[in-house]
């Protein structure tokens, strides 16, 4: 037990000796929360935009009043004709261009219905598209306003509901993608460096040729990475929470647990790089491609699986990842309890056993 | 008493398309605290050799032992008692020289104290430094900790594998002391080296080329083992004296040993004689007869 | 400083914040000499050797490297120089012939004198049957030949050697100095660091570093008169026991 738990020490010594790797993967999940929290959502506020207003009645008045007034959009400038529209997007700063036609209120009021052009810069489609569904929501509401005020039967009948997410809010969906990429980075790749490192520098040879069971060097070598993790996993929780505002719905202790699961799952697949490789190259190498990279395509959060052609949906299954953003998703942000994800937490214990008992088996006991 | 016994032991390796025979049987045996030496260059099969018998490496045929434990039968009990240095090893350059000592120490469950009596005359030279990183330890000194962590445990057989490449003569000197003074402690030693010189040092040698052992003898054995009257020559311009002298039909060898060339010749002649027979080929300003030296053998061997 | 020495050396050191790993070391080596560089683990000789091959800055002092300034003129120092460690720098992966071709095409050979290199040197080297091969193929005493060869391809006028033969069979170290001998003969000046200290005694003389200090320097059989020594070991052991340096 000494020689296991000296031998732990040891991990702790080469970890935080390191200042670089260890500020790196402290930093890394604070650096990507901030990243993908403030800067990279898709959330897009205070657009510029311009008005091209040929009615000037008291219902365009109010819809720009209410368009001003929302965070998304600053309005930079009052257009005069429809030959200013191009020149307005060509200097490139406006995004959004809300045409209201003449006799605007008048055409509404006796026909039942008068159009609204948003013509928007779709140079960068998916600003576009959001900033016309802002605009649209925002010119529904003010529908739906005059409705309340008069009993007039000339409302359009369109209902946007957004689900668990009412704000749209892009942090609900990539806090747990940002859990999955760290705990992979950190364990995985980690893991399995600091394996190779050994097979390299000559000391695994010394260490096989000792009376340690092979096993307990396998395990020693994980437990400062599984540490390692659930600090992380502490700090991006309590970044999402208190920064970024997105609660936890469900079982603290549920979520916690999960991802205690998935960073096992993450130690056993570095065990098996580090198994199958002899440098540190090949093995950071393996990790990023083989690892890093699927969690990002196919966990679900930066592509929606349900997009992809059949066979790539077929393929997301194997991604570890994936199972665990369903889960924490399921709790974190639907607040569902363990229930609703027993089988997701099946499969994933599932996988882990195996790429487990593979990589133990695998790591030798000699060198060939 | 035999502490290591290798018998028939061949040992092939699959590379791109061919077969390389990394050994050829092999057949030794090293007594009860002998320091046995494997000499040979690069590419020998000395470091396949000791990963066999260190159980790292199964032998595709033949058997070996060490402290009668069968390497593959019995691996567990020989990695208790033996103690192994890597070629190239390194140690943990992150780590102390003290959280070196007590990792290796604790790895095979006993500590610094316990057996202090045999590393003592080694640790005594790096405790200064004890609290000094190891990456930041000069060639020498990351030897003797090196040795330090490999005897922590009182091994019964110790492995060098090239513990003195790429480290100054005087580093190699002290340590080859070292490795005497342990044989007072009855530890088998089984050391490889490239460094011809570093032979008669040890008590017997096996001189290896090519996965096959060439001879195993003591080096006084094998130095006299040099049937040929041998020649040690010097003349004005020795490369030149070089080139003349293997051209000529009447010398067998001549090798550049420092500011000498070593001669043998064809045909046995008088050693009145030599003198005259070599200024016939080529001037020359000294002629004296000398003993062989390992390397001399080594060479010898290595052209038959 | 006179015009035919290949290096001139005058006080040259080298600090590392408050360590000297160099300390004023002043020497010249004549053209096509063999000029044996020895010291002990730690004396300083590869941050010399750094400085003299225009990789790294001295503190001070003044150097001559194959008629150039170390300090102005470092690029044309490395045109001029050829080097070889023994890590030797030919690419495994690689055939003996792209390896020649790569390294010609570096010094900026052109096709017809790479073509007629390749040839002379295979030739030389006894490795016409290899030459399609990859490197890694090769036995190490080959690669190091070859490795020589390669580090000589723009006919350098100095050529430098770290630790070449480490680590070869003796009959292969014997081949492998003859092409310095060669080498030498032609009038390229050879430095060179090395453990084997027979090997010393091949050199046409001999400095010794300890404590980043030029602490011997002359010829073989000089130096061995002067320290009362039979060897050149005995003389290496005689001097670098007397280091102080702490490593």
């Amino acid at each position: 037990m000494k020689q296991f738990l000296f031998f732990i020490q040891k991990e702790f010594y080469h970890l935080l000796r390191d200042k670089r790797t260890l500020f790196i993967l402290f930093g890394m999940p604070v650096v990507q929360i901030v990243i993908f929290g403030f800067a990279l959502t898709n959330e897009v506020k205070n657009s510029r935009i311009a008005i091209l207003d040929q009615s000037k009645d008291e219902a365009t008045a109010s819809i720009i009043q209410q368009l001003e007034a929302s965070q998304y959009f600053d309005i930079e400038k009052n257009l005069q004709s429809e030959a200013d529209i191009e020149p307005a997007f060509r200097e490139g700063k406006i995004k959004l261009v809300v045409v209201f036609p003449s006799q605007f209120q008048s055409t509404l009021l006796h026909t039942n219905s008068s159009p609204i052009q948003l013509i928007a810069d779709a140079t960068d489609p998916n600003v576009a598209n959001t900033l016309t569904n802002y605009a649209s929501a925002i010119i529904l509401d003010y529908q739906n306003n005059i409705r309340g005020n008069q009993d007039f039967p000339y409302t359009i009948q369109t209902e946007m509901r957004m689900l668990y997410n009412p704000q749209m809010k892009g942090s609900y969906n990539f806090v747990p993608g940002v859990m999955a990429m760290v705990l992979m980075l950190v364990c995985a790749m980690m893991t399995s460096i600091s394996i190779v490192r050994e097979k390299e520098i000559g000391t695994m040879e010394v260490i096989l040729v000792s009376p340690m069971v092979p096993l307990r060097v396998v395990i020693a070598k994980m437990v400062p990475y599984l540490l390692l993790s659930m600090i992380n996993i502490g700090s991006i929780l309590v970044l999402s929470v208190f920064a970024l505002d997105v609660p936890i719905q469900g079982s603290l202790l549920l979520l916690v647990f999960e991802c205690f699961l998935f960073t096992i799952t993450s130690l056993a697949l570095g065990l098996f790089i580090s198994s199958i490789t002899n440098s540190q190259q090949t093995a950071m190498l393996i990790s990023l491609m083989g690892m890093f990279l699927p969690t990002i395509m196919f966990s679900g959060f930066m592509f929606p699986v349900e997009n992809m052609p059949l066979p790539l949906q077929v393929i997301s299954n194997i991604v570890p990842a994936k199972w665990f953003y369903y889960i924490v998703k399921a709790v974190m942000i639907k607040g569902l309890g363990f229930f609703s994800i027993w089988k997701e937490t099946l499969i994933l214990a599932g996988m882990t056993t195996m790429l487990m008992l593979i990589s133990i088996k695998k790591f030798k006991t000699r060198l060939e | 008493m035999i502490a290591v016994k290798v018998d028939s032991v061949k040992k092939t390796f699959k590379a791109e398309k061919s077969v390389v025979t990394a050994l050829q049987q092999i057949n030794f045996d090293v007594s009860k605290g002998e320091l046995f030496g494997l000499i040979g260059p690069d590419g020998a099969g000395k470091t396949t050799l000791f990963r066999i018998l260190t159980t790292l490496m199964l032998a595709d045929e033949g058997t070996a032992s060490v402290d009668g434990f069968d390497v593959v039968r019995d691996y567990k009990e020989i990695r208790k008692r033996v103690g192994y240095m890597p070629g190239r090893f390194s140690l943990y350059q992150d780590l102390t020289v003290e959280e070196n000592l007590s990792f290796f120490a604790t790895l095979f469950n006993t500590s610094l104290e316990e057996n202090y009596d045999l590393v003592k005359a080694i640790y005594q030279q790096i405790e200064p430094f004890k609290k000094r990183r190891a990456g930041a330890l000069s060639g020498g000194m990351k030897q003797k900790l090196a040795l330090s962590c490999a005897l922590i445990h009182r091994p019964s057989v110790l492995f060098l594998d090239e513990p003195t490449t790429g480290v100054d003569a005087v580093s190699r000197k002290e340590f080859w002391e070292l490795l005497r003074d342990l044989q007072k402690h009855q530890i088998t030693i089984i050391v490889s080296t490239p460094y011809m010189d570093e032979a008669s040092l040890c008590d017997r040698v096996a001189l290896m080329q090519n996965g096959k052992i060439m001879e195993i003898n003591s080096p006084k054995g094998i130095t006299e083992n040099f049937k040929k009257p041998l020649w040690a020559v010097r003349g004005e311009n020795m490369y030149q004296l070089m080139q003349t002298l293997q051209a000529s039909e009447a010398i067998d060898s001549c090798y550049p040993f420092g500011q000498y060339h070593h001669v043998t010749f064809t045909h046995a002649i008088p050693d009145s004689q030599a003198e005259i027979e070599l200024a016939k080929i080529a001037p020359v300003l000294e002629v004296k007869k000398i003993p062989a030296t390992i390397e001399d053998c080594f060479m010898e061997l290595m052209r038959q | 400083m006179k015009e035919n020495f290949a290096i001139s050396v005058r006080e040259l050191t080298k600090r590392f914040n408050d360590f000297t790993a160099v300390n004023a070391i002043t020497f010249d080596v004549k053209q096509g000499e063999i000029f044996g560089f020895l010291g002990a683990n730690g004396a300083g000789k590869t941050t010399a050797m750094r400085m003299l091959c225009g990789l790294s800055f001295p503190t001070s002092g003044q150097a001559m490297v194959a008629g150039y300034d170390l300090y102005q003129d470092a690029e044309k120092i490395k045109k001029s120089i050829g080097y070889m460690s023994q890590k030797f720098s030919l690419y495994e992966d690689l055939t003996i012939r792209e390896n020649i071709r790569f390294y010609g095409g570096i010094y900026g050979l052109s096709d017809h004198e790479i073509k007629t290199k390749t040839e002379t040197l295979v030739h030389q080297l006894h490795l016409e049957e290899q030459v399609n091969k990859l490197v890694k193929s090769l036995p190490l005493g080959w690669k190091q030949k070859l490795s020589f060869s390669v580090a000589m391809i723009h006919q350098p006028k100095i050529v430098f050697l770290d630790e070449p033969t480490g680590g070869v069979d003796p009959v292969t170290r014997r081949e492998f100095w003859t092409l310095i001998y060669e080498a030498a003969s032609k009038g390229t000046t050879v430095f060179v660091t090395t453990h084997y200290m027979d090997e010393a005694e091949y050199c046409d003389r001999v400095s010794i570093m300890v404590d980043g200090r030029i602490d011997a320097l002359d010829t073989p059989l000089e130096l061995k008169r002067k320290f009362n020594a039979p060897s050149m070991e005995e003389v290496f052991v005689q001097l670098a026991r007397k280091a102080k340096r702490a490593e």
